[in-house]
């Protein structure tokens, strides 16, 4: 008896009790589809959190200058002016792992139009800040080099500032604001970004050459950066290596001796980010846990009435047996009919669970994942479930006396 | 006159059933010879141990002593494997109750032998229906046992036990649950086939069925007490077997 014709066998056995077919296969229907959909809604999430990181700066590393450590009270990072513009420039030429580099100053201030007026968030930078935050331009252009060292007044504007002081459709591009009563021309309006992770609104802000900010907003010091640099590495995976690589290089650059505490510190945005992920993926795994009980509880299932089907096909089985089926003919018999109950099972699941995932998805406003290797192992389970919980019935199918199956009524 | 071969051989056959500390014997030293096409019929009251001979002779159950040779071979201590392979190739059983798959064509309830034999299905089809017209239901392969009559199940029952050319046919009360007119048809049925040269053995508690038998044998308390040879009387049917008809009760 060759396996298609088992199969066939075992096929027609389930097709004379649909009804009942069906219900046994739910079960695994419905355990692997929530497995699936449960990983795909997990994924999604995951997908979710790593791009709002992105957006915050990928690749993100903020170095602070140092603390006041010594004379009993801690000013906190950047209480102390550590970093200088000759460190900023290092970075950004002498550290492989880094991709760019800017230094952001930053003061809350009014700021004018020429009706209206709004306090917000002032950054004097130099011209790599808008990559280094993977920011954008909506209209107009950023600075450049030249107008920061030529200190000139112009200034670059979040949407929330132009929505305050312009109206939310208006073309601020050649208009100027006044920022401490010191006229600047708009020339750029960054693209609308949303709040950021803490909830602050990255598009309440306002950018302008860092010379101009030190002259006119708030006086600086020469050599020192009364601020913090921000760094973007070259990629996620260089970020760690770029961290190790300036403090080696700052700590270098300020002459600390091995023993030394740094005096400065390096802030990395990733590692919140991979704590963040790793929340979701243990949901995640929370979830497919569960799905994975009632796909258990399927299997169950199909052991019950698998058995209900030996005792029922008693007769049927000592009518095999007398003509010539061996022991092992009614095991396989029974155990392809679990299986196929399981796969089908398992099959339709996978359907079922990926216009769930997909509708859930949707509804969520969350990217759809679908894992392939999860549906492989949904199905690859769903069969394992199929033989381990099908072996049983079969085997006492196939250990029938063929006497006392005859006889049975 | 040569005498023809021994096709069932038994030996001092013995078979005990324990039932927890009890053993009950249900066969003790049976001894006994058929010839090749012979047509035997097998007669005692209930317990005599009729059922237990039919169930060693067919290869479902094996002698606790004594040997018993098929055809020259001796079965009596062969696997359950080995015994499926035997039953398979070389016994066709029928049973009061039909014994037909439900739900399931004729066609396929007279192959299902075929299939454990490993036949291709083509040549298995093919068979299936030959055994079939053998029994004069050539029009009713389609046909599944729940829209056939009591003789007609019978009868598919005969194709299903005739489909692996066997030496020997086992009918255990064939005609049990059966009016009288269709008894005669499938007794006549049998005569045809062992008449073919198919041995034929079977279990009847009806001295009229028993009266179409070459040879009876009575059993008592798992013994054979009484072997006689008979001119059987020739089953005649008013119909022709071919016609499907005349088996509908």
């Amino acid at each position: 008896m060759n396996p298609v014709q088992t199969f066939r066998v075992a096929l027609r056995a389930l097709l004379r009790n649909k009804m009942r077919s069906f219900l046994t296969t739910l079960g695994v229907i419905i355990g692997v589809a929530a497995v699936i959909a449960m990983v795909a809604i997990g994924e999604g999430a995951k997908a979710r959190v790593t791009e709002s990181f992105a957006s915050m700066g990928s690749n993100l590393l903020i170095v602070m200058s140092g603390t006041t450590t010594r004379g009993g009270a801690f000013g906190g990072f950047g209480s102390m002016p550590t970093l200088t513009w000759d460190d900023l420039k290092a970075i950004q030429t002498e550290v492989p792992a880094v991709r760019t580099a800017a230094a952001e100053l930053r003061t809350t201030t009014q700021v004018q139009s020429e009706d209206q007026n709004w306090a917000t968030m002032v950054i004097g930078t130099t011209p790599e800040y808008l990559e280094v935050r993977s920011w954008s331009l909506a209209r107009g252009s950023g600075f450049s080099q030249s107008d920061v060292e030529g200190g000139n007044k112009m200034a670059v504007l979040g949407q929330t500032v132009v929505d305050k002081l312009f109206g939310a459709y208006a073309d601020p591009v050649g208009q100027s604001v006044r920022i401490k009563n010191v006229p600047f021309q708009v020339i750029g309006v960054l693209a609308k970004k949303g709040q950021s992770q803490m909830g602050q609104d990255n598009d309440d802000t306002l950018i302008i050459p860092q010379t101009t900010f030190q002259a006119k907003i708030r006086g600086g010091l020469q050599k020192y950066i009364q601020g913090i640099i921000m760094v973007s590495a070259v990629s996620t995976e260089d970020t760690p290596k770029a961290q190790t690589q300036i403090t080696d290089l700052l700590r270098d650059r300020h002459h600390l001796s091995v023993d030394a505490d740094n005096d400065f510190s390096i802030r990395n945005l990733t590692e919140l980010a991979s704590a963040m992920q790793a929340g979701v993926s243990t949901l995640t795994t929370l979830l497919a846990s569960i799905a994975a009980v009632s796909l258990l509880v399927g299997g169950i299932g199909i052991m019950n009435i698998m058995l209900v089907s030996v005792t029922e096909r008693t007769r049927e089985i000592g009518i095999r047996m007398a003509v010539g089926a061996k022991p092992r003919h009614i095991l396989a018999q029974f155990l392809v009919e679990a299986l196929t109950l399981s796969v089908a099972g398992g099959m339709l699941g996978v359907g079922l669970g990926v216009f769930a995932g997909e509708r859930l998805a949707s509804a969520f406003g969350w990217p759809m994942l679908i894992r392939i290797d999860i549906i492989l192992v949904s199905v690859i389970f769903s069969a394992l479930v199929g033989v381990v919980f099908g072996l049983y019935p079969a085997r006492k199918a196939s250990r029938l006396d063929p006497i006392e199956a005859l006889r049975f009524e | 006159m040569v005498a023809p071969e021994a096709i069932l051989q038994l030996e001092n056959v013995t078979k005990i059933y324990r039932m927890g500390d009890m053993s009950v014997p249900a066969l003790q030293e049976v001894s006994l010879t058929v010839a090749e096409g012979d047509f035997v019929a097998v007669m005692g009251a209930s317990g005599s141990g009729k059922s237990t001979l039919m169930n060693i002779l067919g290869c479902l159950d094996r002698p606790t002593s004594g040997r018993y040779f098929l055809g020259g071979r001796d079965v009596s201590h062969l696997d359950r494997d080995t015994l499926a392979e035997v039953r398979n190739h070389t016994i066709g059983f029928v049973f009061q109750n039909f014994n037909l798959l439900a739900r399931t064509s004729a066609l396929e309830n007279v192959e299902l032998p075929l299939i454990y034999g490993g036949m291709p299905t083509r040549e298995r089809q093919v068979r299936a229906r030959e055994a079939l017209a053998r029994v004069g239901l050539a029009d009713r392969v389609a046909h599944h046992s729940n829209q056939m009559s009591g003789g007609q199940q019978q009868r598919v029952a005969i194709a299903r036990a005739l489909v692996s050319r066997p030496k020997i046919i086992l009918a255990d009360e064939p005609t049990g649950n059966l009016d009288s007119r269709t008894s005669l048809e499938i007794i006549a049925l049998l005569q045809d086939l062992g008449r073919s040269g198919i041995t034929i053995v079977i279990v009847t508690h009806e001295q009229d069925i028993a009266g179409y038998a070459s040879r009876i044998l009575v059993l008592r308390d798992g013994r054979v007490i009484a072997d006689r040879r008979q001119d059987p009387r020739r089953a005649q049917t008013g119909a022709p077997l071919s016609s499907p008809e005349a088996a509908i009760v």
